[in-house]
């Protein structure tokens, strides 16, 4: 179908435009690295662009921008369990972040242990 | 009644579109079939060898309680001075028990029966589906199953016995377990990927293979239970595969994912990184472990909603209640599972969160219950046999729910945690909970699987005899664990004072459960008998509404030979004005 | 007996089995690598220090290139087949094999380099993290390019039976491969960098 052709090419376009501006945010993480952010600020900065190259990807290379209600759905309840999965269990220990165990530090040399 | 033309006899290919039909070799055809009915039956018998097995671990388990010490009579010299020397068993072998007692009944037994017996076997021809969307990987499914069950089984030969941690496996004990354990996570590997794949299958398939006519409310409730319970196996096993994976590690490759540091075993600090955490395992398990005991009891109340609008003459009460009620409760499974571990040392704040979560699961729970019950209301009850085990399932698992809200309290799971009084909770949602419903199911769907009926006398006594004994083994538990007496302790808790006043309990379970075993052999006797020489029964002998009894019993392979379609909704029972009193689905309007 | 909509989508839901399929799947694979993203995070914030420089921010930078340009090179292949062009798609689907084999060339320089040195996953938490991730991820990649390359070779027969179900298939590897690709997105800068 021509139509659909048309559709094909377009798409070609916009997967190279995509992967070129893939390659200059992975540019842009390593640079940032280089700033040395404080911890927060680090994490933060480099989820921020993680998402959006990831972002791209999903909505671009696997078409999940007119994708249909089905897998919408069943993606967002995976992200919120996702997200409950990462950080619930933290909140368990929230009272002791950043808190040293105060456990002796054992240095060993060989590997598994049995 | 039906006007739904079918195929014939069981073997006999002739689905339309059809141009060629192959006869099947006697292995693709019972052994690697990919047709959902077989499938299913496969997963049914092996579960149903698993429950036996797995209650079999358990009677050597309360022989031990009621006397601790005593060698087990008549098998006890069979386990060899490993596991019970002179046949008196030892604490490791206790342990062994407890922990695959555990496994075997949640991952070999309810699941593969509750899942991929019932759900494989009905769910496609409730929806009027050909098979399920991809028949080849359900075959996968299957044999990926069995053979995490072989390797589970086969652990009890190792070295050191099987895995004796728990069905928990909580690190550092678990990473320190003898080899046993490392099959156990193996095993749950298997079974894990097993479960994904079925689930991926049931999903797809009630999504894209539903007939003509066949919107989502007007799906059978038992479909929207085993649709639910797929989205919970696909989400919530995950992070136990990887926990499983992590606690290999740990042991196989001398990882500290789970390993504190400074940890001391047997006198001698142990050579690991440490920096892990005891309490990543926890929370990964239990992410999954929570919503896993969802899974069991959803296919459950779809099997008993079933019989019960069938037995009742009525159409469910609250059909929208029900399915609205069911998608909240699986959605909140996925956050309440810190509830296991209100003792770990978390803030009050989180503790708040998740007691918070756990109460307000109940109310879907309770408003599926309460919905059921209410349609009994001004029914035409009939008392068949899977009418009986579906009633008694109501109070049971009412017992079994309600017994979970102090466990659900921290402040009084301070008292309860880890004492028989959790068995007893958990039990009755399982055993006279989801066991009686899949009992329930047998009976009911049994015709449509073979053509004939269960006797009806035989499961009579099944039923009585298996009620009471089942409350006799699990109520006295409470009371036991109200008093304080601890869970998995290999003498029946001899060496505490406190319990002295509740271990006769222990030999009340003990004979109670004797008891039960011996009923259960009326079962077995009917289900083998009655597929040769049960009474013979037509395509519908319930009588039922739903579409798997336009089917002949049994189907043929393709399931339906005209396109099936839908006419209205799921329990049309009594109309007024009708002429019999049930309108099944498929029946066209007007004739 | 045909099993509805393996091919044609069904009107309602708009898919095909297999697309929705696939999206399941992924969402569970989310689920996997979500655990051992709350296992980095629960072992990172309960330990004293947590190791920096211990990894190649090079090799890992380039590898995630190599990582992007498969992405591409796997869409390439479905959109040359949706033009018809067979030659075209069967050509972009052998760079993103090669690419991905280069991508496991690096990783194996990297973990012989630790190895050499003793530095196992047993050595500290940090490289338990590293290592699972990066393996588990490594072995999606190797299960990537056993099911590319069977479509390249004996499965290719489809195209010639069934151009339609061929270049779904092509398709659904290619969401798996671009959620491989995504997962490598985190993963780099998480472990790299951070």
């Amino acid at each position: 179908m021509h139509s659909d052709q048309e559709a094909i090419k377009k798409s070609i376009r916009s997967y190279m435009v995509v992967g070129a501006l893939l390659l200059v945010f992975t540019g842009v993480t390593v640079a940032a690295n280089s700033f040395h952010l404080a911890v927060p600020a680090a994490i933060t900065l480099a989820l921020i662009i993680a998402s959006i190259k990831g972002t791209m990807v999903a909505s671009v290379f696997m078409h999940l921008s007119h994708e249909k209600k089905w897998i919408y759905g069943s993606l967002l309840l995976t992200v919120v369990f996702f997200i409950v999965l990462l950080f619930l269990p933290l909140l368990t220990v929230a009272g002791g972040i950043g808190k040293p165990t105060g456990a002796p530090v054992v240095a060993h040399e060989s590997g598994a242990a049995h | 009644m039906d006007k739904v033309e079918t195929g014939t006899a069981h073997g006999h290919e002739h689905a339309h579109g059809h141009a060629h039909h192959e006869e099947l070799g006697f292995w693709r055809k019972y052994v690697f079939s990919v047709d959902h009915k077989v499938i299913g039956i496969q997963y049914a018998v092996t579960g149903l060898l698993f429950l036996l097995f797995g209650f079999c671990l358990m009677m050597l388990m309360r022989f031990q309680l009621a006397y601790p010490g005593s060698p087990i009579p008549l098998i006890g010299g069979l386990f060899g001075p490993d596991k019970a020397p002179g046949g008196i068993m030892l604490p490791e072998f206790y342990n062994q028990l407890g922990a695959m007692h555990g496994t075997i009944m949640v991952f070999l037994g309810v699941v593969p029966l509750a899942v991929g017996g019932f759900g494989n076997f009905v769910m496609p021809l409730q929806i009027g589906a050909p098979d399920m969307a991809f028949p080849k990987l359900n075959m996968m499914s299957y044999w990926v199953y069995f053979c995490g069950g072989v390797v589970m089984l086969v652990s009890f030969f190792l070295p050191g016995g099987a895995a004796n941690s728990g069905w928990t496996s909580y690190p550092p004990l678990s990473v320190i377990a003898t080899i046993g354990q490392t099959a156990w996570l193996t095993g749950m590997v298997f079974l894990i990927t097993s479960s994904l794949l079925g689930s991926v299958n049931f999903i797809v398939t009630i999504v894209q293979l539903r007939a003509k006519g066949l919107s989502y409310m007007r799906l059978p409730f038992f479909v929207w239970a085993q649709f639910v319970t797929s989205f919970l196996l696909l989400l919530a096993f995950p992070p136990l595969e990887a926990a499983g994976v992590l606690q290999l590690m740990d042991r196989l490759a001398g990882t500290s994912f789970f390993m504190p540091s400074g940890l001391v075993v047997s006198g001698r600090p142990l050579t690991v990184a440490g920096g892990g955490n005891p309490l990543l395992w926890q929370h990964l398990f239990w992410f999954l472990a929570h919503p896993e005991v969802y899974v069991l009891i959803l296919p459950a109340m779809g099997i008993v909603s079933e019989v019960i609008a069938n037995n009742t003459r009525k159409p469910l009460w609250g059909y929208r209640a029900l399915v609205y009620s069911i998608i909240f409760l699986g959605f909140m499974s996925f956050i309440v599972w810190a509830h296991h571990m209100f003792m770990t040392g978390m803030g009050t704040n989180i503790s708040a969160f998740f007691q918070v979560t756990t109460m307000i699961i109940s109310i879907p729970s309770v408003v599926i219950l309460t919905a059921l019950l209410l349609s009994l209301w001004g029914a035409s009850i009939r008392f068949t046999t899977p009418m009986l085990f579906a009633l008694a399932f109501l109070p049971m698992f009412g017992i079994g729910g309600l017994t979970g809200l102090p466990l659900g309290l921290a402040p009084s799971d301070i008292h309860l945690h880890d004492t028989y009084y959790v068995i007893g909770h958990f039990h009755y949602v399982v055993a006279p909970g989801t066991i009686f419903a899949l009992f329930a199911g047998v009976y009911y769907w049994f015709p449509k699987a073979t053509g004939r009926k269960m006797n009806d006398t035989l499961g009579k006594i099944h039923f009585w005899g298996s009620f009471i004994c089942i409350n006799l083994v699990f109520m006295p538990m409470f009371i036991q664990g109200l008093g304080g007496m601890n869970r998995r302790m290999y003498d029946g808790g001899m060496q505490y004072a406190h319990n002295a006043g509740l271990l006769k309990w222990n030999v009340v379970i003990g004979f109670a459960a004797w008891g039960l075993g011996l009923f259960q052999l009326p079962f077995i006797v009917n289900f083998f008998s009655s597929i040769k020489w049960g009474a013979v029964v037509d395509r519908n002998p319930w009588e039922a509404t739903t579409l798997e009894w336009s089917a002949p019993s049994p189907p043929g392979h393709g399931n339906f030979l005209t396109e099936p379609v839908v006419y209205r909704g799921p329990y049309e029972y009594s109309v007024p004005g009708a002429a019999s009193d049930f309108t099944p689905q498929f029946e066209p309007k007007g004739a | 007996m045909e099993i509805p909509y393996t091919v044609e989508p069904r009107p309602d839901s708009g898919l095909a089995n297999g697309k929705l399929g696939i999206w399941l799947f992924l969402a569970s694979e989310v689920m996997l690598f979500g655990a051992l993203f709350s296992t980095y995070i629960l072992l990172r914030v309960g330990a004293a220090e947590w190791p920096h420089g211990e990894l190649s921010i090079k090799l890992g930078a380039i590898n995630t290139v190599i990582l992007i340009c498969s992405s591409v090179t796997m869409v390439m292949s479905w959109a040359s087949l949706k033009l018809n062009n067979f030659s075209k798609g069967r050509l972009y689907l052998l760079i993103t094999i090669v690419l991905a084999a280069v991508f496991l060339v690096n990783k194996y320089f990297e973990y012989a380099d630790h190895f050499a040195r003793g530095e196992g996953p047993w050595h500290n938490t940090f490289l338990a993290i590293y290592f699972t991730l990066t393996g588990l991820h490594g072995l999606h990649i190797i299960g990537g390019i056993v099911v590319m390359a069977y479509l390249l070779g004996p499965g290719a027969g489809l195209w010639k039976r069934n151009p339609e179900q061929y270049t779904n298939r092509i398709e659904y590897t290619g969401l798996y491969w671009h959620f491989v690709d995504l997962v490598w997105i985190f993963l780099f800068p998480v472990l790299y960098l951070l």
